[in-house]
């Protein structure tokens, strides 16, 4: 095999890894407030997509503008969740908000089937910047290149809010002792609203780059790239900025790898492959590959 | 008078904690809260602060009906508790816990003024603003949640065992701290398994015994009155 | 807060268990007259489908419910259970030809209804001892997901072995066996055997580990042994209903035991009740039956000769939303902890109790405080 495979590999593998952290982390501050695995998480994805969609096809806005709407709708979305479906169950145990989730999921795919039907529909970005160009030694395209900036802007961004401000303050204040912060007169629930505006408003982005990548988006586009993403957070650390991005990065370069280096009767356990790794660091390093073994999550 | 606890019963589940109590506590008073283990005292001061659900009763905090409000309204109010068992955030540096403290505060200057005070008050947290609050001694993280507690100008305090897990000088420290707050007209409502201290240091004391106070009165009549000592100093003090 | 009080008076309507037993009979016998209204040819496939769902979802239940781990594999090993009982019916010719992979001796092997279940039910509680370390070292939501990765591989593994499995077009012809005296038949024997199981000193165990699993090892009871045997215990019982899955659909293919089956089981299992069989039983009937009042609006209803729009997936739709405002509502499902049971019912004392004056005056005063809260 030679060094230029294996680079390529490696590009598309932190393209994978980039979308998958933007995901991640929207999991991932949710999951550290509340302990509440977001399943729908995925799905507000898949309806960002949709929206775009509608946007580009309907009133032909430029697609900057029509990102912009969708991820306004969508965080609308995902509040209105966490409203209904969430903020009710905040005393139960996390099995019940885990099939709360679930549930809201299975109701999100469904709504987004009756409108837009099962079947998939083409998702094509402009030409301009779905083209690729050769780029040294890789062929990438502008929404290639804007995957790789979107993520490093976000991920300074976010770490600026949690370092630097006072929400961001809160957050990690919450994260750590809800009551605490409570006590400090942190409104927790503007803390919690805030953390799914963040996360929804990501997921938007992410399913964009997603959806650009398979250029067609179905119903439950989301859902198993919102899984995985899921356990790139719990491989990375769940709970923490850092562990959810690093773990997203492991996950994407290893399931390129993966596809890329196993012989081809292997490849199409991908999926299996990435829930496995999962599973094996919930086993060996509950808190993650890079987190402290402090406790143990499990 | 500043807070006024009528009649307030707080159940979990069938088990009634707190049966029925009333207490009030005067502006720029300490008034201490004596009980043993599982009285409901923790759960009376919860319940002030809006952490715990009410059965019935009422709650005024300068004379306005506080018992519906969420937890953070009543800190906005100015009526900030220091929890039991101390819970600060291990994870956020001294100087971001501080920040938490005066999270109800909009007023910048006025946050900075406070961080002064309560740095001055307690050097150490000086000399570890940037440290993570989970590095400090037991005593120094009772000083941060004192001091966190500080930084939003509350008129008063719930302290829930300050002194708990304390060896008998940094107890007195805190002890000192107190009653240095009652010179910045900051009144006290304290939670004490350690009797004699909080007696010592307070102006009057309740006595609570299975979610009901059982005696109340100035403490200097308290350290006297035989039952007292005989159920709480240790006989023949 | 005024709609949380009359929140509060519904729920405490079904607490009642005179509502409860109420229920429990009204449910199944409307199910008979729903039966009896319908032609039979589109009946038959309803009736096996509740009884399926009744293996499934009390089986579920014995690990969900009473050992107070929270399973989501189920799909998992109604898949084993399935392609094993497919296997074993399957005709030589049709093995040789499109399964070519498979054992020899399996080729050759045509085993009769009866042993192809037992079979089936064995295989995917093997599998399930197998897998066990995985839910032993895990708790809470973490141990849910990483039965929903046992789906995962399950599905890769049935989709990627096109040579025994046919891929994902899937296995065809599979004898129609499961008719309903046969599926009734499981039913009874999974109900009987569960019944007894929880009602024994082992199920006592498996309470007391869900209840406090720290208070129950200093009692004695061995956890690992208890998690990894009602585990098992649990996927015999799944691997049983696939297999009557299999027999009934007699088309299978990996797409029929992912995500949404494990859900809909969930679903099943939540709604009825998980820490009762009889929810299981009453939730099986009540999520199978319902969504067949929605099939019209689905499918595009005719009013006043208007054609309304299809909206496939709505009953869908409206179970997910029953579901959420279940467990924000109700979270122990509508039997909650209370069994009604066979044997009680030819007890006098059955009966007497739930019409003693207290009962009725529970249910009066929690409807009479219902309707004055509207």
């Amino acid at each position: 095999m030679n060094i230029t495979y294996f680079l390529t590999i490696l590009v598309s593998g932190l393209k994978l890894g980039s979308i998958y952290a933007i995901v991640a982390i929207g999991y991932s501050i949710v999951y550290g407030i509340l302990r509440l695995i977001n399943f729908a998480h995925g799905d507000i994805m898949t309806i960002g997509v949709y929206l775009i969609l509608v946007f580009m096809n309907t009133m032909g806005l430029p697609l900057f503008v029509c990102v912009l709407l969708s991820v306004a709708l969508s965080v609308g979305v995902g509040l209105l969740i966490e409203r209904l479906a969430y903020r009710p169950l905040r005393d139960a145990t996390e099995e019940t908000t885990l099939i709360s989730s679930l549930a809201v999921s299975a109701l999100l795919q469904n709504v987004l089937q009756i409108i837009f039907s099962a079947q998939r529909k083409p998702f094509l970005l402009p030409k301009s910047i779905s083209t690729p160009m050769q780029v040294g030694m890789f062929k990438l395209s502008v929404i290639n290149i804007a995957t790789y900036v979107v993520t490093a802007v976000f991920l300074v961004l976010l770490y600026a809010l949690l370092k630097k401000t006072k929400i961001g303050a809160a957050m990690r204040a919450c994260s750590e002792n809800m009551r605490a912060a409570r006590l400090m007169g942190v409104n927790v629930n503007r803390v919690v609203m805030f953390a799914f505006f963040i996360g929804s408003a990501m997921a938007v982005v992410a399913g964009l780059l997603l959806a650009g990548e398979y250029k067609t988006v179905y119903p439950s586009l989301g859902f198993v790239p919102g899984l995985k993403a899921f356990c790139a957070a719990v491989v990375g650390g769940i709970g923490s900025l850092g562990g959810a991005v690093t773990g997203a990065f492991v996950i994407g370069v290893a399931e390129i790898l993966f596809q890329g280096l196993m012989p081809t009767t292997m490849t199409a356990y991908r999926d299996a492959f990435v829930f496995l790794l999962m599973v094996a660091v919930l086993l060996l390093r509950p808190n993650g590959l890079f987190g402290k073994n402090e406790g143990g999550r499990s | 008078m500043m807070l006024e606890i009528k009649d307030l019963t707080v159940k979990y589940g069938g088990i009634t904690a707190v049966d029925g109590i009333s207490l009030h506590v005067d502006r720029g008073e300490i008034v201490a809260l004596v009980g043993a283990n599982g009285a409901g005292k923790s759960t009376t001061l919860l319940a002030v602060s809006s952490l715990v659900k009410i059965a019935s009763g009422q709650i005024c905090f300068e004379e306005e009906d506080v018992t519906k409000l969420p937890a953070d309204a009543i800190v906005r109010r100015g009526l900030v508790q220091v929890p039991e068992g101390r819970q600060i955030f291990t994870k956020l540096t001294v100087a971001e816990n501080l920040l938490m403290g005066s999270y109800v505060l909009s007023d910048h200057a006025r946050a900075q003024k406070n961080q002064a005070f309560v740095m001055e008050l307690f050097p150490i947290l000086k000399e570890r603003a940037k440290q993570s609050a989970g590095t400090l001694s037991g005593g120094e993280q009772q000083m941060l949640a004192i001091g966190r507690a500080l930084m939003s100008s509350p008129k008063m305090l719930l302290l829930d065992e300050p002194s708990l897990g304390l060896s008998p000088i940094l107890t007195q420290q805190v002890f000192d701290v107190l009653k240095g707050l009652k010179q910045a007209d900051v009144t006290v409502l304290l939670i004490e398994q350690n009797a004699y201290d909080a007696l010592e240091i307070s102006d009057r004391a309740y006595i609570m015994e299975t979610g009901q106070i059982t005696l109340e009165g100035r403490c200097e009549d308290l350290l006297h009155d035989e039952r007292i000592i005989s159920a709480y100093l240790g006989g023949d003090l | 807060m005024k709609d949380m009080g009359l929140r509060k008076r519904a729920v405490a309507l079904l607490d009642c268990s005179l509502v409860r037993f109420v229920l429990f009979v009204a449910v199944p016998f409307l199910f008979l007259v729903f039966c009896g209204l319908h032609p039979k040819s589109y009946v038959t496939g309803l009736v096996s489908t509740v009884g399926i769902y009744i293996v499934l979802a009390s089986s579920l239940n014995l690990i969900n419910g009473f050992s107070g781990m929270f399973s989501m594999g189920h799909a998992a090993f109604m898949a084993i259970g399935a392609y094993i009982s497919a296997f074993l019916t399957l005709s030589e010719s049709v093995k040789a030809n499109e399964c070519p992979a498979l054992p020899d001796w399996l080729i050759h092997t045509q085993a009769p209804f009866a042993v192809a279940l037992v079979a089936a039910g064995a295989a995917a509680a093997l599998v399930a001892v197998l897998v066990s370390f995985t839910i032993i070292h895990t708790k809470g939501h973490y141990l849910s997901v990483v039965t929903l990765a046992l789906i995962v591989v399950i599905r890769a593994l049935i989709d990627n072995n096109d040579s025994i499995t046919r891929g994902s077009r899937g296995l065809n012809g599979i004898q129609p066996l499961s008719t309903i005296p046969a599926v009734y038949l499981v039913v009874v024997v999974t109900l009987f055997v569960l019944y007894r199981t929880i009602r024994s000193a082992y199920g006592r165990g498996l309470i007391s580990m869900r209840d406090d699993p720290v208070a129950a090892q200093t009692l004695g009871v061995n956890l690992t042994a208890k998690k990894i045997s009602s585990f098992a215990i649990s996927a015999f019982f799944a691997g049983l209903g696939g297999a009557l899955w299999a027999h009934y659909l007699t088309a299978i293919s990996g797409a029929n035991f992912y995500f949404e089956k494990s859900f809909d089981i969930v679903e099943i299992s939540i709604i009825g009740g998980m820490f009762s069989l009889s929810g299981a039983v009453l939730g099986a009937i009540f999520c199978t039956v319902l969504p067949e009042f929605f099939a019209p609006l689905e499918n595009g209803l005719h009013i006043a000769g208007f054609r309304l729009p299809t909206f496939f997936g709505l009953s869908n739709i409206i179970m997910a939303a029953l579901l959420v405002l279940l467990i924000i509502f109700h979270r122990q499902g509508i039997m909650g902890y209370s069994e009604i049971i066979v044997e009680s019912w030819f007890s006098k004392e059955t009966y007497t109790a739930l019409f003693k004056k207290s009962e009725y005056g529970k249910v009066r005063s929690a409807l009479a405080a219902l309707f004055r809260g509207t």
